[in-house]
């Protein structure tokens, strides 16, 4: 089913462009800007934008497609904030729960790690699978967008990270080599040789091997100007393109980095492209914020945080936003010793930032529960001595706030005049995990629901043995 | 001259105490020794309570029923009374208002690993998986349990989990003995330890003993090695059972004990209850089918994301499925998981059970059963509630641990594991207020001190926080 509906998209030769403009009306509408619910609110979308959206009255084209929401809800599309959706179809690594075991990947259904010569300059646009069976389930389950990052393997640097869609279509790619993911916690320590302190200076380094890169590239020979000189200030637009840059360049020869990994961090440098940091621990945290002072130019997000309650107002102070573990609660770590599940409401309410990602929690498949862990994020209002989130910033936490964490909150996340008309209509109230999806838009257009599940659920639904076997039956 | 006779009686006097039969061949009508099969006894005593009475609550039995303005009464341990306002208060009971709350029985994790896969997740405390060799039934959960594990408070105060069952991993065909632990913080595990619960054998079958082993270039490689080796082991089985059962009817030279050969011949008499990994339906057909080839019965298939493809074979052999609410594809096995496995296993009358093996997900399992409640609703399975569904976290899994007579239901004279929550616990709003284990409080969301703070975490930053 599934794939009759790609066929016919695919058919259409472009990606999917709804030159057209509908309303849904009577539906308790939120925004996802941290606002409260609406009802009986409207959301009118035209060539696959918002146009308006909440307690508005307005004259509709002639024409106009008006679907009722009487009774349901309508958000914006979930944003997953942190995962590996689309890199991988089924996780066949052994976890060390089954007893260790080979780390197996035959069979190419797991892109999420590399143990390959490459590190910084890696770009995860090419693993992704928009037909991954992954992408579907989310889907159908109302995410409809994610902030993909690929796994760090030997270095502390992950490579370049993506915003995709969800769509059921070929064209999976918001914004490619949105941010460079580094490991700066435990996993840090253990890929830059086994400290801490390896990781630092190792990151420092290939800070210095990038600005390098650009200094070297004109004849060694030619007298440095007292100014400035403007070749250090190279203007990257994509990322990528930096890899073309000197091919005729000499390097310094005390170099750890491949030219293309050096290359790769030259926008990270110039704060052209965001550095996605995670760290747990609040030494940690304080480190990161310390290098942020050391190179300003940087644009660090924090992932993970799991400890930032407890240097929550320096975190607001520094500026830096936080995708967040929401309910991690457990010392699993010795980074992680102080966990709660108020992590995330302490931080906000110190003035953080505070986006929801899955940081090593099912990142490649179980995005959909961030809706539940945001509901979860609303209950601890009523535990004494917790600090828990209003709704609204909630369902903003898992819709507006990664975007703008990434600089995309003009662009995805909420409904707001302009936007992308990615949207869901609920069943009930979406911070409940019993709500379904019942329809889902993204950038106007609206999708299939039909997953791998959904046609084995019709196929085993009776089970009485009928005149052909089972496989007869779709 | 010394007698012989005296002799005889010295020799006879000692090998009484010492048990060396082998010496002195008792006379053929001598009773044989019996084997201590509870030699790490529980030695949990329940905490003290106050006779209480919860009123005006919406009362979830655990069997099925739902009482509006329902009254619960536990007192001396356990639970004294339940039904409707008319219920009277014994004389001296504190009253506990439940207006616009609920009142369940604890929930039971059926399948976790607290303690003996602790946190800190660190190597050195990594103690689930004697993955050495396929069968080792030998192994005792318990002896790796580590009751320091900060886990277990987070699932008593966030999770109303009042019993919960350990068992070794997956990695062999034979992981070893589970243990059955209440929900209370104890020096040792045997302070934890649920008295009377039988013990029960993990088994797995599927991908992780053929990783384990085949990558390591041994047995089982492959599943069809996986069944060999398990089938092996139970005509090991069946043979050391006779010898035993030889002993002990007519007497003789006491056997030689074998420790493996020990958990299953618990099994083999029935004692010792199977708890199989399992996700694939024809791989659960082939256990069931390898149950009936050698005698025993399987109580419950964990995991089991295929139950739902043969949900009336699950029924016909009396065998419960042990399932999640939505987590699918993390591995080739559990590529086919549905979000109705748990509803449509309910709804063809077979026994449904929702469990975690995680520490975090065991601290939300009545969110899971609402999910699988809601999908279950929306895809028209007829006879589903939040009555029925409460089922799946505390009757069902008591029934599959064997210790229903004594939990499970909020039954007079169970054990009083109740949980009072601060609203509907099929809602993602809500919380537990009030824990009980043995009628005693083990949580107050209003009382910082009733809140367990393990060893590992005293003067460590977040002491005693919320969590």
């Amino acid at each position: 089913m599934i794939g009759r509906v790609l066929a016919a998209l695919l058919l259409a030769g472009a990606p999917p462009v709804a030159a057209e403009t509908f309303a849904i009306t009577g539906g308790t509408v939120a925004l996802g800007d941290g606002s409260q619910p609406i009802q009986n609110g409207v959301v009118v979308v035209r060539d696959g934008r918002i146009v308006a959206a909440g307690d508005i009255r307005m004259k509709l084209p002639p024409g106009t497609q008006v679907i009722d929401a009487t009774g349901k809800w309508v958000t914006p599309g979930i944003i997953a904030g942190f995962s590996r959706l689309g890199l991988a179809d089924v996780d066949l690594t052994a976890s060390k729960e089954d007893g260790g075991g080979r780390s197996d990947t035959s069979g190419s259904a797991d892109d999420t790690k590399s143990e390959g010569p490459f590190s910084a300059a890696i770009d995860v646009v090419p693993a992704i699978n928009p037909m991954d069976t992954t992408i579907a389930v989310n889907r159908a389950d109302g995410v409809t967008r994610a902030i993909v990052a690929p796994t760090a393997g030997k270095s502390i640097f992950a490579g370049q990270g993506a915003v995709i869609d969800t769509g059921a279509d070929m064209e999976p790619v918001t914004a490619a080599r949105k941010f460079q993911f580094v490991e700066l916690g435990e996993t840090g320590a253990a890929n830059a040789g086994g400290s801490r302190s390896s990781a630092h200076v190792m990151f420092r380094n290939a800070l210095r091997e990038a600005a390098q890169l650009r200094r070297y590239s004109p004849s060694i020979s030619a007298r440095r100007p007292q100014a400035p000189d403007e070749r250090e200030q190279p203007v990257v637009r994509n990322p990528n393109e930096t890899r073309a840059y000197g091919a005729e360049a000499r390097r310094s020869e005390d170099v750890l980095l491949t030219r293309f990994d050096a290359a790769a961090l030259v926008p990270v440098l110039q704060g052209r492209q965001y550095l996605l940091v995670h760290v747990e621990r609040a030494s940690d945290i304080l480190q990161v914020i310390e290098l942020g002072r050391d190179f300003p130019s940087l644009k660090i997000v924090f992932v993970g945080a799991s400890e930032g309650w407890l240097v929550a107002d320096r975190i607001a102070r520094a500026g830096i936003p936080v995708i967040a573990s929401a309910l991690n609660d457990l010392p699993a770590s010795f980074e992680q010793i102080a966990a709660t599940q108020s992590n995330v409401g302490r931080m906000r309410a110190a003035g953080v930032n505070v986006a929801i990602g899955m940081i090593d929690d099912n990142d490649t498949r179980n995005l959909f529960m961030e809706r539940q862990y945001a509901g979860n994020l609303v209950a601890l209002q009523r535990v004494p001595g917790a600090t828990g989130v209003s709704w609204g910033e909630a369902l903003a936490m898992i819709t507006s706030r990664p975007a703008q964490a990434i600089g995309m909150g003009g662009e995805i996340g909420s409904l707001t005049a302009g936007r992308r008309a990615d949207l869901v209509i609920w069943s009930g109230d979406p911070l409940e995990a019993s709500s379904t999806a019942e329809q889902v838009y993204i950038d106007g257009v609206r999708q299939p629901l039909e997953t791998h599940q959904t046609r084995l659920f019709e196929r085993y639904r009776y089970l009485p043995r009928t005149d052909l076997p089972k496989a007869y039956r779709h | 001259m010394v007698s012989n006779k005296g002799l005889l009686a010295a020799l006879a006097a000692a090998c009484a105490l010492s048990g060396c039969a082998a010496l002195n061949p008792p006379p053929p009508n001598a009773a044989p020794v019996r084997i201590n099969e509870d030699p790490y006894p529980s030695t949990y005593v329940r905490y003290p309570g106050v006779l209480t009475v919860v009123r005006h609550a919406t009362v979830l039995t655990g069997d099925g029923q739902q009482i509006n303005d329902g009254t619960v009464v536990f007192g001396n341990g356990a639970i004294q009374a339940v039904g409707g306002p008319d219920v009277a208060s014994p004389a001296g009971a504190v009253e506990v208002d439940g207006t616009g709350k609920f009142v369940t029985p604890g929930i039971i994790d059926i399948h976790s690993h607290l303690g003996d896969y602790p946190s800190p997740s660190v190597d050195s405390m990594s103690d689930g998986n004697e993955a050495t060799d396929p069968v080792r039934p030998e192994v005792w959960a318990e002896h790796s349990v580590w009751p320091q594990d900060p886990g277990f408070s987070r699932a008593l105060a966030n999770g109303g989990v009042t019993t919960l069952q350990i068992l070794p991993g997956s990695a062999n065909l034979f992981g070893g003995r589970s243990v059955v632990l209440k929900n209370v913080p104890g020096r040792t595990a045997q302070e934890m330890k649920f008295p009377g619960a039988p013990y029960g054998l993990k088994m797995a079958c599927g991908e992780n003993p053929k990783r384990v082993y085949g990558s390591k270039g041994n047995m089982p490689q492959t599943r069809m090695g996986n069944i060999a080796l398990a089938r092996e082991q139970w005509i090991k089985a069946q043979a050391y059972k006779r010898k035993w059962d030889e002993y002990y009817a007519h007497g003789g030279d006491i056997p030689e004990r074998d420790l493996q050969m020990d958990t299953l011949k618990g099994v083999l008499e029935g004692k010792i209850l199977v708890q199989n990994h399992c996700y694939r339906a024809d791989e659960m057909a082939n256990m069931i089918d390898m149950s009936k080839e050698f005698g025993y019965h399987i109580t419950a298939f964990h995991h089991a994301v295929e139950a739902y493809k043969i949900a009336d074979l699950l029924r016909e052999n009396g065998i419960c499925a042990v399932m999640w609410a939505d987590w699918y594809g993390f591995k080739m096995e559990a590529y086919d998981a549905i979000k109705e496995n748990i509803p449509l296993v309910q709804n063809a009358g077979a026994c449904a059970i929702v469990h975690s093996d995680d520490a975090n997900y065991i601290q939300r399992l009545n969110q899971e059963a609402a999910k699988a409640l809601a999908d279950g609703k929306r895809a028209g399975i007829s006879g589903l509630s939040e009555a029925v569904a409460w089922e799946w976290l505390s009757r069902n899994p008591a029934q599959a641990l064997g210790i229903l007579n004594r939990t499970g239901t909020l039954t007079p004279g169970k054990m009083a594991d109740v949980v009072l929550w601060n609203g509907d616990p099929f809602s993602d709003y809500t919380r537990p207020e009030r824990v009980w284990i043995d009628g005693a409080e083990m949580y107050d969301i209003n009382n910082a001190k009733k809140r367990p703070v393990s060893d590992f975490e005293l003067g460590q930053p977040g002491e005693g926080d919320v969590k």
